[in-house]
């Protein structure tokens, strides 16, 4: 009911006022993207041809669609912020935007929106700029298709690729972040959805997440970021066939899980990192059919961590496969897939007969002692493994899977 | 010398031993290929046989070898050649004979079935851990005068260096923990001959790990092509030490 008279209301609003279309061109007679603006009504369109404008900062009031032809670029002359949007059912499309100011203070960005609904960002290049999209309490905006870059060399030049504070239902989508602070940044943003991006090289996170509950992330890549994704005090998150690649450093995770619960994480990729998944004073989570391969530590859980469960996951070629800090373990790791285990299966159900116990010995020691990583894989170490294999007495004996499957579930995405 | 080393070879090979060592190098190595199908889990186990099989047989059969031609050596003392010629030529044809055996068995199947940077590095290591524990075992048989004393000071060079050694490592660690001892651990890991031939070949193959705070410190290191010529060179110290000192023991030595 309420919807028709919505639509009612649109289709008489069109009646209305006819939408006009200022067209902006260096070589015509409208040359300045300020004045089309200015010029331009609610519902209108400013279309922008190819071009160099320096025109400073864009402030549009308006609920106006701007339109590139051919990527114009418009120029900050690292001194602005480009567009500063304050008004609802606003659409940036197709701008190559560069050079925006560096500030302290203000977070200066591409496109800055403030308490704006329906805001639209698509094909946009973003190229050394401070933040690429910064939305502040802003509703139900789309950013798609869009490229960001930036260059800058120290942590607190750069800005974030995507930030979104105090939002809701954003679909982010299809989007490249590069040389970023973080690539894509949520605090208190609910109800959301992240698909298809891919965030790479960025100086800290990949993905970075705080007090953003019921939010999605799908298919997305995060490769060779600082220090990987980090997502923390957040509930009902699901992640699922993401990419965590090539996070590497001491104190850089595939995934960083720091007080999150209630949460799925189902058929992601943590590959070649120094730690696939960390968790920390996490609960209710599940992992599902996710592949480890190549990591150092597959997962570290820290013993503060509660009713998380881990099943069906592939374990492929780690040097760790899981380690941990206590010897209290509250959470349940069953039918996976680990290519360390050594057991039979008699009964031939494709289960191994006796439990696995993923946390090895030496994985506790190096834990304790970072130095003694230099001594894995000799035969000291070996024989150190096995001999606590037989008799476990440090590492906690009720880490186990009891329900080791023998084949790799090979999983393909 | 060529002569020498020529019988002396000629001699190695009768024993069959080599040929059968040779033989369970290739089947070893076939079959880890075979068993799993990934190569690099294969690469890692193939590890273990390397840095410990190698030495050990490498030890054994330098020590019954010299130990076996002592009557021949002791002939060819009579004749007019030098001491030093003489012991050349025995450690030549030994390493060689070790060292071929080890390239027939490992090497050839590893290039042919899983070539990567990893298992060239592993061909490298094994060959120059064959030869350091072949002038190991020499040193080892000319100090001592019997066999059961110099196989018995042979077997302690190996258990020291793969295991004692580590042994050792992982106590000063465990004492010094709280100080900052990446340092100190790279130079002692680097003064065992198997340490450093197993550092090598961890950098390519457990990156990852490695790349936490301590080990980005000896990637840093071990994975520059400086620390790669830096413990390539420290092995090759590893074989000319303990060589010379046996030389001038054994031109010495009242036999």
């Amino acid at each position: 009911m309420k919807k028709t008279w919505l639509l009612g209301l649109v289709v008489l609003h069109s009646f209305l006022s006819e939408a006009k279309t200022y067209v902006v061109n260096p070589k015509g007679q409208l040359k300045s993207i300020q004045t089309a603006i200015s010029l331009a009504h609610d519902g209108d369109t400013v279309r922008v041809m190819a071009g160099h404008y320096r025109e400073g900062n864009y402030i549009i009031k308006k609920s106006i669609v701007l339109l590139g032809e051919n990527l114009p670029v418009l120029d900050a002359e690292n001194k602005y912020e480009i567009f500063t949007i304050v008004a609802n059912d606003v659409s940036v499309i197709g701008f190559r935007m560069i050079n925006t100011g560096k500030a302290s203070i203000n977070d200066i960005s591409a496109v800055n929106a403030i308490q704006t609904k329906r805001l639209r960002v698509a094909n946009n290049q973003m190229e050394n700029t401070f933040f690429g999209i910064h939305l502040a309490n802003s509703t139900a905006s789309l950013i798609e298709n869009n490229t960001f870059h930036s260059d800058a060399e120290a942590e607190h030049l750069a800005g974030n690729g995507i930030h979104a504070w105090k939002c809701d239902s954003i679909t982010i989508r299809n989007n490249t972040i590069r040389g970023h602070r973080d690539g894509i940044y949520f605090e208190f943003v609910t109800h959301s959805h992240v698909e298809n991006n891919y965030s790479h090289h960025n100086m800290r996170y990949g993905l970075h997440f705080m007090f953003s509950h019921h939010d999605s992330y799908v298919k997305n890549t995060f490769h060779n970021n600082g220090a990987g994704v980090a997502v923390m005090y957040t509930q009902d998150v699901t992640m699922i066939g993401n990419r965590f690649e090539d996070n590497w450093g001491a104190s850089s995770y595939g995934l960083l899980l720091k007080d999150i619960r209630d949460s799925h994480i189902e058929g992601n990729h943590f590959l070649r990192n120094t730690v696939g998944v960390y968790m920390e004073g996490s609960s209710r989570c599940r992992m599902e059919k996710n592949v480890f391969k190549d990591n150092g530590w597959a997962v570290k859980i820290q013993a503060n961590c509660d009713e998380n469960s881990f099943q069906r996951n592939s374990f492929l070629s780690n040097t760790f496969d899981m380690a941990t800090n206590g010897s209290l373990v509250l959470n349940t790791v069953d039918y996976n897939y680990w290519d360390n285990y050594q057991g039979y299966d008699l009964d031939k159900d494709g289960i191994g007969d006796v439990p696995f116990h993923p946390v090895s010995l030496y994985s506790m020691v190096v834990e304790k002692m970072p130095s003694s990583i230099m001594l894995w894989r000799s035969f000291l170490v070996y024989l150190l493994d096995r001999s606590e294999k037989v008799v476990p007495s440090i590492t906690p004996e009720s880490l186990k899977d009891n329900h080791p499957v023998m084949k790799n579930y090979d999983y393909h995405f | 010398m060529s002569k020498i080393a020529k019988y002396v070879l000629y001699d190695i090979v009768r024993s069959r031993f080599i040929l059968f060592y040779t033989v369970f190098l290739l089947v070893v190595t076939f079959s880890m290929y075979s068993l799993d199908t990934d190569p690099g889990k294969s690469t890692l186990s193939l590890l273990n046989i390397i840095l410990l099989v190698v030495p050990l047989v490498s030890v054994i059969f330098t020590t019954t070898h010299f130990f076996n031609s002592y009557e021949f050596i002791e002939l060819l003392l009579s004749q007019p050649v030098t001491r030093r010629t003489i012991f050349l030529a025995e450690f030549f044809s030994v390493a060689s004979a070790l060292a071929l055996s080890f390239l027939i068995g490992v090497a050839f199947p590893m290039l042919l079935l899983a070539y990567s940077e990893a298992t060239l590095f592993l061909i490298l290591s094994g060959l120059l851990l064959t030869l350091v524990f072949v002038s190991l075992a020499f040193l080892a048989s000319v100090i001592t005068r019997d066999k059961a004393k110099g196989i018995g000071m042979a077997l302690l060079f190996w258990i020291y260096f793969t295991l004692i050694y580590d042994g050792l490592i992982l106590y000063i660690v465990y004492s010094f923990s709280d100080y900052p001892i990446e340092k100190i651990t790279l130079l002692l890991s680097s003064l065992n001959p198997v340490d450093l031939a197993r550092i090598v070949i961890l950098l390519k193959l457990d990156l990852s790990a490695l790349m936490g705070y301590t080990g980005a410190f000896y990637k840093s290191f071990f994975g520059s092509n400086l620390g790669i010529i830096y413990s390539f060179l420290f092995l090759l110290v590893w074989i000319g030490a303990p060589l010379l000192i046996a030389l001038r023991k054994f031109a010495r030595k009242d036999i």
